[in-house]
């Protein structure tokens, strides 16, 4: 057996037409597309070909509105601190406290420079409040930053709602898009979104390639500055295998939306379903009814994710987890702690994340293992009896110290 | 994914004494649901003997807490309680081949546990300092409370200290960030502000080999004679009691003698030791139990 991967919002494969697209670039247009002679300048327009693919995915007016960077963290980074350096006098940054690290180190960093952060807190659903965002926009901020989808739970952001209030209120707006393009419909001509990050290796692109989206007009400053690549914004010699890829990606994404929304929905629905039918004190995470539609994200009370992710991948299945053990910290994702999910459950989160290569076999296989190994493990917990929780797991578990 | 053993991934999937253990006298229950580890370590122990007879466990945790369970399980069964208490954490792991450093504190919590359950049956009170912060230093899985405490106890004011001190920084050094922001923060509380200087890593090992008895010797008694100053500022004291090849056994006696700082302090003369000598050096304070600390810190 190949193996179950469910774990698509960490990273994809490389659709092989992708690979097909790409491999030229290395081998007889290795031009560099700056260059006047031919063996640049095909290279070019293979970039430009790219640059016009992304701009159709994202529904972008202008094609030159497309920078390509290295990955999501660069456009993130790019992005926020072009509008710091665009507005010095601004010395106030609004996010949520649901970002991905690649926002929130950025932000922890800032306020450490002199930078006063507002994280937008949320409910049990993690939805945030309008009226504090409302509250917080004034022309003492200098940017906005707001993840379209939520890698971990998939929910969604009111992210077009949201530039608006902020465009109304003369404030930048950024979203960190990663794990939103190639799955959702995105126009942003139509939107009154400033800039959006997006990377390359979570639709079916290589790592190492991802965008940043500036919309025309918008002050810019560029994080890396030397020769006149993507017209100075980003400067360094193009990674055109990978444009190259990233545009094919682009394509077929658009191509396969209509599929994401449709079948790799049914799947997911029915592997969540079918899970939570099986297992009891099992409960979804986030806003079930607006969310990404190859995400499902599992909250298995009174067991720890780690321990499910090696039983999973003994059976061949990947997925990933929030809990604490898995990233190396002592505490449980800063997400669920977020949306207030209590201890006993967070720890035991567990994200399926599936793709349009995910098939009904697969997820027919993954809801006939899961209630085993999650059986198994609740049999070692100190927090299961017999037949169920504990009535009173503090008190029928009273350790020393807490 | 983590990089376990064989040993760790063989106890974590088929874990031995999992479950309760209807007929215990001693039971320890250690850790909580929101660190993500619990443990609740079960024993059966002959009052005639102190023998430990049986041993279950039943644990809310990652694998490698599974895993370390398991192992203490296997570990005490049999062992007089006077010796199992002095199994270490360190014993755990290596017991399963070793942990990633991220992980220590799941044998850290098995020995807490064995402590809280033998105490349980001897009608003791069991508490523990236990603090854990943010884990700094990878290379030497040392955390943020850890360094802290180091810095603010010893006066230290640099990375060099603290390297010397804690280990922490002295290898791939992409933690002196973190360090430098510890600190930063200890510095300021006692008015004084952080100075980066230059560290010198890997240094240049004195030639080993050459040294005679009397020269190791007196080279010893340099390095401990240098930090006694600081030891007596704390009350404490150190002084050479015995050189046995690569083993050096002091007597500490004061403020730091049984302490955490123990541990620390040794840790730090034992690296001074080394870089003087330029071999292998194993301090031992010469009071029994000590020296499992000195070497479990993780
Ligand atoms: C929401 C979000 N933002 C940013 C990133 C970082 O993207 P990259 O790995 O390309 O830097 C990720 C990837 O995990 C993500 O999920
Ligand atoms: S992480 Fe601290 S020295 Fe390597």
């Amino acid at each position: 057996m190949e193996g179950i991967y469910l774990d698509n919002n960490a990273t994809t494969r490389v659709d092989p037409a992708v690979v097909e697209a790409m491999l030229p670039y290395f081998t007889e247009q290795f031009g560099n597309p700056s260059s006047l002679h031919s063996f640049g300048n095909k290279v070019g327009l293979a970039v430009k070909k790219a640059r016009m693919q992304v701009q159709e995915l994202l529904g972008a007016e202008h094609e030159s509105e497309i920078i390509f960077t290295s990955c999501g963290t660069e456009s993130d980074s790019t992005a926020i601190l072009s509008a710091l350096k665009a507005n010095p006098e601004r010395r106030e940054i609004i996010t949520t406290v649901l970002e991905h690290p690649a926002i929130l180190s950025l932000y922890s960093q800032l306020e450490k420079e002199g930078y006063t952060a507002h994280y937008l807190k949320v409910d049990g659903k993690g939805r945030v409040d309008m009226d504090e965002y409302k509250r917080l926009l004034s022309d003492k901020v200098a940017v906005v930053s707001v993840m379209w989808a939520n890698n971990e739970t998939g929910s969604f952001f009111p992210v077009l709602e949201m530039a608006e209030l902020a465009n109304a209120a003369g404030v930048m707006f950024h979203t960190d898009a990663v794990q939103a393009v190639g799955k959702v419909p995105i126009d942003l001509k139509n939107s009154k979104i400033d800039m959006l990050s997006l990377s390359g290796h979570k639709l079916h692109a290589p790592k190492g390639i991802g965008v940043l989206y500036l919309k025309r007009g918008v002050r810019f400053r560029p994080l890396l500055r030397g020769g006149h690549q993507e017209r100075g914004r980003r400067a360094g010699t193009e990674n055109t295998a990978s444009i190259v890829a990233l545009g094919k990606a682009c394509e077929m994404a658009l191509a396969a939306m209509e599929h994401e929304n449709t079948e790799v929905r049914r799947l997911r629905d029915k592997l969540e379903a079918g899970i939570l039918a099986k297992v009891p004190h099992a409960f979804v995470t986030g806003d079930a009814s607006n969310r990404l539609p190859n995400t499902s994200n599992i909250a298995f009370e009174y067991i720890e994710g780690e321990a499910i992710l090696l039983l999973l991948n003994k059976f061949g299945i990947a997925a990933s987890s929030g809990s604490a053990c898995t990233s190396g910290s002592l505490e449980p994702s800063h997400v669920m702690r977020a949306m207030g999910i209590p201890y006993t459950a967070a720890h035991g989160t567990t994200r399926f994340s599936l793709s349009r290569y995910t098939t009904e076999e697969e997820i027919d296989r993954v809801i006939q293992v899961v209630p085993e190994i999650v059986a198994q493990l609740r049999k070692l917990s100190p927090y299961w009896g017999e037949n169920g929780p504990s009535a009173e797991p503090e008190k029928d578990f009273a350790p020393v110290y807490a | 994914m983590w990089d376990y053993s064989d040993k760790v991934k063989e106890h974590f999937f088929q874990p031995r004494n999992a479950g309760p253990l209807a007929d215990a006298n001693a039971v320890g229950d250690v850790g909580s649901i929101s660190c993500g580890d619990a443990l609740r370590l079960m024993l059966k122990v002959d009052p005639e003997t102190e023998t430990i007879e049986e041993a279950h466990f039943q644990t809310f945790g990652c694998g490698s807490a599974i895993a370390s369970s398991s192992a203490l399980t296997e570990i005490v069964k049999g062992m007089k309680l006077d010796d199992a208490l002095k199994v270490s954490n360190q014993d755990i792991a290596d017991y399963l081949d070793g942990l990633p450093p991220e992980k220590m504190h799941c044998s850290v919590m098995g020995r807490e546990a064995l402590q809280a359950a033998i105490a349980n049956y001897r009608g003791e009170e069991w508490s523990d300092d236990h603090e854990e912060g943010a884990l700094i230093c990878k290379c030497f899985a040392i955390d943020a409370v850890l360094i802290e405490d180091t810095v603010r106890a010893n006066n230290l004011s640099t990375m060099e200290d603290v390297i010397n001190y804690t280990k922490a920084g002295g290898g791939c050094a992409s933690c002196h960030e973190g360090i430098e922001e510890i600190l930063a923060k200890v510095l300021a509380e006692r008015g004084e502000t952080f100075k980066a200087v230059p560290v010198k890593l890997d240094k240049e090992a004195p030639k080993p080999g050459k040294l005679t008895n009397l020269e190791r010797i007196r080279r010893i008694e340099a390095v401990l004679e240098s930090v006694r100053p600081q030891l007596q500022r704390d009350h404490g004291d150190i002084e050479l009691v015995d050189v046995d090849g690569k083993t050096v056994y002091v007597s500490m006696t004061g403020a730091c003698a049984g302490c955490q700082m123990e541990a620390l302090t040794l840790q730090g003369i034992q690296t001074k030791l080394m870089e003087e000598l330029g071999e292998l050096i194993k301090l031992v304070p010469t009071r029994a139990g000590s020296l499992a600390r000195a070497t479990s810190q993780p």
